[in-house]
């Protein structure tokens, strides 16, 4: 290469896969380039026509096209485009035109053979379909999260400490006290090996046998909890701080099958992660009052900025989130219980929709219902419920979680119902469908019971499971429903790019990303008659039953943990920056980086609402918009 | 498009002829061979036409005062430049390098001081210009420079067509200069500088100054003036000076 062309050289450097590629390979392509000139509106390529060459946009802007003629991608500067047909037969795959007066590179089948074979970048790059490059991009971000690549294990610093469940609180107290444990693991006998039990914390001491006062001569079985919450032992850190979350217990035994290899505790996790959503789960049921809760949920914005500077994935602050949001709750509703009085028959409060999903962000209204037993009189036992419904939805409002605009909350009457009530209102959804209705009541179909009778919730989540995947009309409806919002092409320039060519300045990732994909997976999730909430775990269990391809799964689970964490991200910088966090984002915000990826995401959106529609005949006729 | 030729004399020069006959004449082999690879004939169509880009850096713009200081060259057709063959060379000028045009083209007294004299590269330049049309971005430069050149060596002129970049912006913006009525209205005049021209056909901007990246643009924006103004099929004897 004449050294007088660097500027072209330079110019090539600065765009992949040309930025990773060493100058000595640089200066070959540089050699290699044809340069030539076309003016907007004039072809470029045309399908089926033979094409031996590699294209680099150095100037101007390029529309890409389907073979049926719809746009595929407008891209420009630094920008490559031909390679699939150079990878398949030499004929061109996708159209191109050019959409101002464009000057291309055109680079040689022949050097790009040889780049091929001698950078594996390069040929990531240029052979890859848009996906794979979406998940070698997120493994590269998990990389860099301790609490996402060490297991558990690592966080055992000694032999589990144990003793038979028959002894005394006294005993059991001492042996604490000796080995400066906060929690005994309780066992019992089962042939030859001791099989856990059950579990006795300091708190469960506290709480139970001290405030109560017990004789310290009661065997210790009468307070220990069992049905226990363990971990296995492969689990990643981030695993036990999601079940902690969860499930609000302080102390996880981890199981190797049915050996117990020790337990970690809140603290431990706090230690890896100073500061963190659980510490804050913890200083909320430390609150006495609603005043108390408001002035801890300040700090739920800085938790959240922090687990995202830390590279926590979308599934960890989703489930953080949501586990915040389910300890406001639930410490409101001690409270409310401790304000009002026992509840007079028993009932269950329900997280509805993200709270229910685990995908919860900082940006977020609340969504709930009150199952109540059927021995519920409403003369009698409503004006309580009432009112508890109040003081709930009045708290969790000055702790951030504004009212549902569409109340949906256990304030309205009609979502404050017995558990037959409840049944019916499903039973009606699913095989009675109307659209409209159908529309309005998506959120119900992510339910979660966090307080009470969580059974009561449970016994919905069966009867949904089961009721779902036999009506085909529901999964049509539904499905239809889930193809009224659509992902953008992708981006170009400062725009963002719509189906047909219309440009917009700004779009919202919740809308146009995580809801259409969350709405999908919700579809196929229940069409599997699976139990599920969380999208990831759906994704799971969608994959036993074959419906979609594992590689789709994939991409599937990909796209949603990209665009979750942009989305993330987004609003964590506006935090930072002193902004209300939103979800509208302006391609200009986007770093090349998300840019580029964000759009393979889109592309496996859109390509899963196809398959959707064609799955569930959803194509005819339209629901309401 | 512009109906009306670039060229403007009734007979725009039968070069082939002319090449022809100034191959009887020359008396050096390089100069010889070069009239006798011939050029193309004036109804060749622009799409048919192999080109040369053509670019020199010199001390200053009076060929029978300053030298040529770099010599940039690209060989290229309609649909393609090939920067693979592109040269650039630097060569030790005959009067003393003037301090303004220093400036101008970043070449120094220390890169010229080992440069070759142009005489020693002459066999490079003639490969690249024969059977080819040069283009060039404003011909008194470069067709004036090598003539004199050319004839201080070797006792003998040289003559070709051009296709000038330049001439074609001049003619497609033929009321580029304001009346001073029009100024007073704020029409600004219309450059025909190579930078300013590209710009116009949305041709990027280097940032590099040399011989061989003026060439290169001057190839760009040949092509680009032909999609805009002219056709692949438009005969060169409408555009040759």
């Amino acid at each position: 290469m004449q050294a007088e062309l660097i500027d072209i050289r330079n110019h090539l450097a600065n765009f992949p896969p040309f930025d990773e590629m060493s100058e000595e390979l640089l200066d070959r392509v540089v050699s290699s380039i044809e340069v030539e000139y076309f003016r907007a509106g004039s072809p470029i390529l045309e399908f089926g026509s033979p094409n031996h060459w590699l294209y680099y946009i150095r100037s101007g802007a390029v529309e890409i096209f389907r073979r049926s003629g719809e746009l595929y991608n407008r891209i420009t500067e630094g920008d490559i485009f031909g390679q699939f047909g150079l990878l398949m037969h030499q004929k061109v795959r996708f159209p191109a035109k050019a959409l101002e007066d464009t000057l291309v590179y055109r680079i040689p089948e022949e050097t790009f053979r040889f780049l091929f074979e001698a950078d594996d970048n390069f040929a990531d790059f240029v052979e890859v379909e848009d996906k794979s490059r979406l998940r070698s991009a997120l493994s590269r971000r998990e990389k860099s999260n301790e609490l996402m690549t060490s297991r558990v294990t690592r966080l055992i610093s000694r032999e589990p400490i144990s003793a038979p469940c028959t002894v005394r609180l006294q005993e059991a107290a001492r042996i604490m006290t000796d080995h400066g444990v906060s929690a005994l693991l309780l066992m019992e006998d089962h042939g030859d090996h001791p099989r856990l039990k059950g579990i006795i914390t300091d708190r469960d001491l506290r709480t139970r046998a001290v405030t109560e006062a017990l004789p310290s001569e009661t065997p210790v079985c009468e307070i220990m909890s069992e049905d226990l919450i363990t971990i296995r032992a492969s689990a990643f850190i981030f695993e036990a701080m999601l079940t902690m979350l969860h499930n609000n217990v302080h102390h996880l035994p981890v199981m190797d099958k049915r050996e117990v290899r020790g337990v970690i505790a809140l603290a431990d996790i706090v230690k890896y992660e100073s500061q963190s959503s659980l510490y804050l789960v913890s200083n909320i049921y430390h609150q006495q009052d609603v005043a108390g809760l408001k002035k801890v949920s300040r700090d739920v914005p800085d938790s959240f900025v922090r687990m995202v500077n830390e590279d926590a994935n979308s599934h960890m602050v989703g489930s953080a989130m949501a586990g915040i949001g389910r300890s406001f709750t639930q410490r409101l509703l001690e409270l409310g219980e401790e304000k009002l009085g026992p509840p007079p028959v028993p009932y269950c409060f329900m997280a509805l929709g993200s709270m229910a999903r685990d995908e919860q962000l900082v940006v977020t209204d609340q969504d709930n219902a009150m199952i109540l037993d059927d021995s519920f009189v409403p003369d009698e036992h409503d004006d309580y419920f009432r009112a508890l419904a109040k003081f709930v939805s009045d708290g969790l409002a000055e702790c951030g979680y504004s009212y549902c605009t569409g109340d949906i909350m256990a304030t309205n009457q009609k979502w404050r119902q017995p558990l037959s009530v409840w049944k019916q209102y499903f039973t009606d959804w699913i095989e009675n469908p109307k659209a409209e209705a159908l529309l309005n009541s998506n959120i119900f179909f992510d339910l979660d019971g966090i307080y009470g009778k969580t059974d009561f919730a449970e016994e919905l989540k069966t009867l949904v499971a089961e009721k779902a995947s036999n009506s085909q009309r529901f999964l049509t409806m539904l499905a239809r429903n889930a193809l009224n919002r659509t992902p953008p092409i992708g981006f170009f320039r400062s725009f963002v790019l719509e189906e047909g060519g219309q440009q917009r300045k700004t779009f919202n990732l919740k809308r146009r990303g995580t809801a259409p994909l969350s709405d999908l997976i919700r579809v196929h999730a229940l069409a599997c008659g699976s139990r599920a909430q969380n999208s990831f775990e759906r994704l799971k269990a969608i994959g036993k039953t074959k419906l979609i391809l594992d590689d789709d799964l994939g991409n599937l689970r990909d796209a949603l943990e990209f665009i979750a964490i942009v989305r993330i991200r987004h609003q964590a910088l506006a935090i930072e920056e002193g902004r209300e966090p939103d979800n509208n984002v302006r391609p200009e915000d986007l770093s090349p980086f998300e840019r580029s990826h964000l759009k393979d995401a889109f592309q496996v959106v859109s390509n899963a609402q196809k398959f959707l529609r064609f799955r569930y005949n959803a194509g005819v006729g339209r629901n309401v918009q | 498009m512009s109906s009306k030729p670039v060229s403007d004399t009734t007979d725009p020069g039968n070069w082939p002829e002319r090449y022809r006959a100034l191959a009887q004449d020359a008396r050096n082999p390089l100069l010889k061979e070069f009239y006798e690879a011939g050029c193309v004939a004036p109804d060749t169509p622009l799409a048919d036409v192999p080109m040369v880009a053509l670019d020199f850096e010199t001390t200053g713009l009076d060929p029978s005062q300053h030298s040529i200081v770099s010599v940039g060259m690209v060989p290229f057709s309609l649909n393609g430049i090939q920067l693979g063959a592109a040269r650039h060379w630097v060569v030790r000028p005959k009067l003393p390098l003037h301090q303004a045009s220093v400036e101008i083209h970043g070449i120094t007294h220390a890169d010229i001081a080992h440069a070759p004299d142009l005489s020693e590269i002459l066999e490079w330049i003639f490969d690249l210009l024969k059977g080819r049309v040069p283009v060039v971005h404003y011909r008194n430069i470069e067709r004036q420079f090598m003539d004199v050149a050319l004839k201080w060596r070797l006792g003998e002129g040289i003559q070709f067509p051009v296709l000038d970049t330049m001439a074609i912006e001049a003619h497609i913006y033929p009321e580029r200069h304001p009346s001073r009525w029009q100024r007073l209205l704020g029409k600004r005049p219309i450059s025909i500088r190579l930078s300013d021209s590209r710009s116009r056909y949305g041709l990027p901007h280097y940032a590099a100054h040399n011989a061989l990246i003026d060439a290169i643009a001057t190839a760009e924006l040949l092509q680009a003036q032909i999609h805009h103004h002219f056709s692949p099929q438009t005969p060169i004897r409408e555009l040759w000076l």
